[in-house]
């Protein structure tokens, strides 16, 4: 219980503090979204009247402080704001947009944790030989592969050239929303998918493989040697239980990997998700819309981290007995009375 | 790149019925009358035991380094009668671990081991030392550290198995070896870190014993523990060796080493400079090597001195 009410405040201390920073770094953005959003050639014909409603409209002489406040006030009672530049309540906006991103963010999270936890143990079960060899090469290939370009590569390669997918969108051009399928929708979501997993795959195997090594040299490893265990044995017995516990933690904290990774992709694949929405408002000066999404994100970040605390203490038998009461083991621990 | 030579067997007299005395030598070393030459061999021979590792020089360049040997163990022979402790002694760091390593087929990939050694009257190579562990040699590990810290002990114990007939079969041995050193059957549900010290020792026990070896081979399994306590944990290794087992207790502590074994062999950089009967440290003049003295020296200094280890 105690726990919990530390966690929450925690939460509750890094909710304010990400929206902080997004106030403040808006504020001193040297985006006008006056100018951003009405576009360059009608900003320059605009009537002075309208330039100051607008400019009312977007808020742009008030003070950071006081908007922040403003915006605080609203979202205690549960108003989000609204988004200026989708001209909807921030709500809305993030609840259609998350759904195209969640799915995107899941399929990879999952493909890259479950084949980079595979490749990891692979390479530290054959480390030094041709199979870690190719594991690794392709590891450290992608690791320091930028997220766009390899989207870019994707999209020339099975886009352009190979016409396998679509260029872009979560859904097909001009059709109506009724007659959208699931396929239509699975096709469109396999490049941002593939190429989000691939990437992610690096990092989790290279890192994988660094826990398995650890293990494989382990004492406990050596006497289970000593006692004729070996090949694939050690491993199911051994390895694959002791790299479980950190993989599992780098699952979670890969989720804001994941999400930062998606943003670029999301842009690049033009699909319609919360990553591209930051973008957006970023670049429009829709402060609201910002917040709306970082606190979202902060959020998910959060919630990942907790659940790896939460799953940590349930599985690791070391975490587990050190909330039980001190003293369960009366188990008879003398030395004397040894072979009766 | 383990060349464990094969060498030709030698020829082995037959003096299972000898007695023999302690200032009687034979095979580079002296006996007790615990001894055995069951079969008419030792139960572990091992000679002239080299190990050497090859690394990068620490000079020149990145891409053209030379490489160099390192020699961890030369000229090493020592060996282990069925029904006795021999203990070997050496101060910490010295390589002594190496020749557990060595005898258990444990190479590191760098490593070259020459020499020859025979198990229970049979040459080995590197594949066969392999196939021995848990299949007559078996490990005593210092600490707790060896056990798998995500495994229930009794699991652990049992060690793994093919089929569900052999598994209850292990599991009524695990719960056999559990009464007989006096650990609680719950035991087997707890996992390593819930272990005590003594727990520990006797559980680590348990997974050789599981595998029903003819040789031990415990490596400094007494860390931490005072003198006494550390010769009643020994009790066990005692038991074992009377019912015709051998034990080679690696241990820095030449008081223990005095205490329990039957025979010591005295370990100095790299190579067993000698391997005498333990009774042979009651008098310096029974001592051959001057290293062995020098111990005998200290030890007996350590007792005029009136402190007690315990």
């Amino acid at each position: 219980m105690h726990t919990l009410i530390r966690q929450l405040l925690k939460f509750c201390l890094l909710m304010l503090a990400v929206s902080l920073v997004v106030f403040f770094l808006v504020s001193v953005s040297p985006i006008d979204p006056v100018q951003a959003n009405v576009g360059q050639a009608a900003y320059v014909t605009m009537s002075e009247e309208k330039r100051v409603q607008l400019e009312l409209y977007w808020g742009v002489d008030a003070p950071f402080w006081e908007r922040y406040v403003n915006w605080l006030g609203a979202l205690l009672q549960g108003d989000m704001g609204t988004s200026l530049r989708f001209n909807a309540p921030v709500a809305e906006v993030i609840a259609q947009r998350a759904g195209n991103s969640l799915v995107l963010m899941g399929i990879a999270w999952a493909i890259s944790g479950v084949l980079g936890f595979v490749l990891g143990v692979v390479a530290a079960a054959f480390r030094g030989r041709w199979p870690d060899k190719i594991i690794r090469a392709y590891a450290y290939l992608l690791a320091s592969t930028p997220t766009f370009w390899l989207a870019l590569i994707a999209l020339m390669v099975f886009s352009v050239w190979l016409g396998w997918f679509p260029f872009g969108f979560s859904v097909p051009i001009g059709m109506a929303a009724s007659d959208i399928t699931v396929a239509d929708l699975a096709h469109h979501l396999v490049l941002p998918a593939a190429t989000l997993s691939l990437l992610g795959v690096a990092n989790i195997a290279l890192h994988t493989r660094e826990k398995a090594c650890d293990v494989l040299e382990s004492s406990y490893v050596k006497f289970a040697r000593t006692r004729g265990e070996g090949g694939f044995t050690l491993i199911r017995r051994h390895v694959l239980r002791n790299v479980a516990l950190p993989a599992l933690s780098l699952q979670f904290a890969s989720i804001s990997e994941i999400f930062g990774g998606s943003v670029l992709v999301e842009q690049v694949f033009s699909y319609p998700g919360l990553g591209q929405a930051a973008v957006t408002a970023g670049l429009g000066g829709d402060v609201a819309l910002l917040a709306g999404i970082a606190l979202v994100s902060a959020a998910l970040v959060f919630g990942g981290n907790a659940c790896a605390n939460v799953l940590y203490a349930v599985i690791d038998p070391r975490m587990r007995t050190k909330k039980q009461a001190k003293g369960v083991f009366h188990v008879d621990d003398t030395e004397a009375g040894a072979h009766a | 790149m383990n060349n464990l030579q094969e060498g030709a067997q030698k020829d082995i007299t037959l003096h299972e019925n000898l007695q023999h005395v302690s200032t009687q030598m034979h095979h580079h070393h002296t006996h007790t009358s615990d001894s055995m030459h069951t079969d008419g061999h030792h139960l572990l021979q091992v000679e002239h035991l080299s190990i050497s590792f090859e690394r990068y020089a620490s000079q020149g360049s990145f891409f053209a380094s030379e490489r160099e040997q390192v020699h961890s163990a030369r000229d090493l022979s020592v060996s282990v009668h069925a029904g006795e402790i021999l203990a070997v002694v050496g101060a910490s760091g010295s390589g002594k671990t190496l020749l557990a390593d060595s005898i258990l087929g444990l190479f590191e990939p760098n490593a070259t081991v020459r020499g020859r050694i025979w198990f229970d009257g049979k040459p080995q190579t590197a594949e066969t030392l392999a196939q021995l562990r848990g299949h007559g040699i078996s490990l005593v590990p210092q600490s707790v550290n060896y056990l798998d810290p995500l495994m229930r002990v009794g699991n652990q114990v049992q060690g793994w198995c093919s089929s569900a007939a052999n598994r209850a079969e292990r599991e009524r041995k695990q719960q056999e070896l559990f009464k007989r050193y006096g650990l609680d059957l719950s035991v087997a549900n707890l996992y390593p870190h819930e272990l005590s010290g003594g727990m520990a020792r006797r559980v680590l026990l348990c997974c050789a014993l599981m595998d029903n070896p003819k040789l031990i081979i415990a490596d400094e399994p007494t860390p931490g523990m005072s003198l006494d306590l550390a010769v009643r944990a020994m009790d066990d290794f005692r038991f074992f060796a009377d019912a015709g087992g051998g034990v080679m207790l690696i241990t820095h502590d030449v008081e223990l080493a005095l205490r329990v074994a039957d025979r010591v062999a005295v370990f100095k950089d790299g190579t067993v400079v000698e391997e005498t009967a333990a009774d042979n440290f009651s008098s310096e003049e029974t001592l051959q090597h001057p290293f062995s003295k020098a111990l005998w020296r200290a030890v007996h200094a350590w007792d005029k001195g009136g402190e007690s280890h315990a």
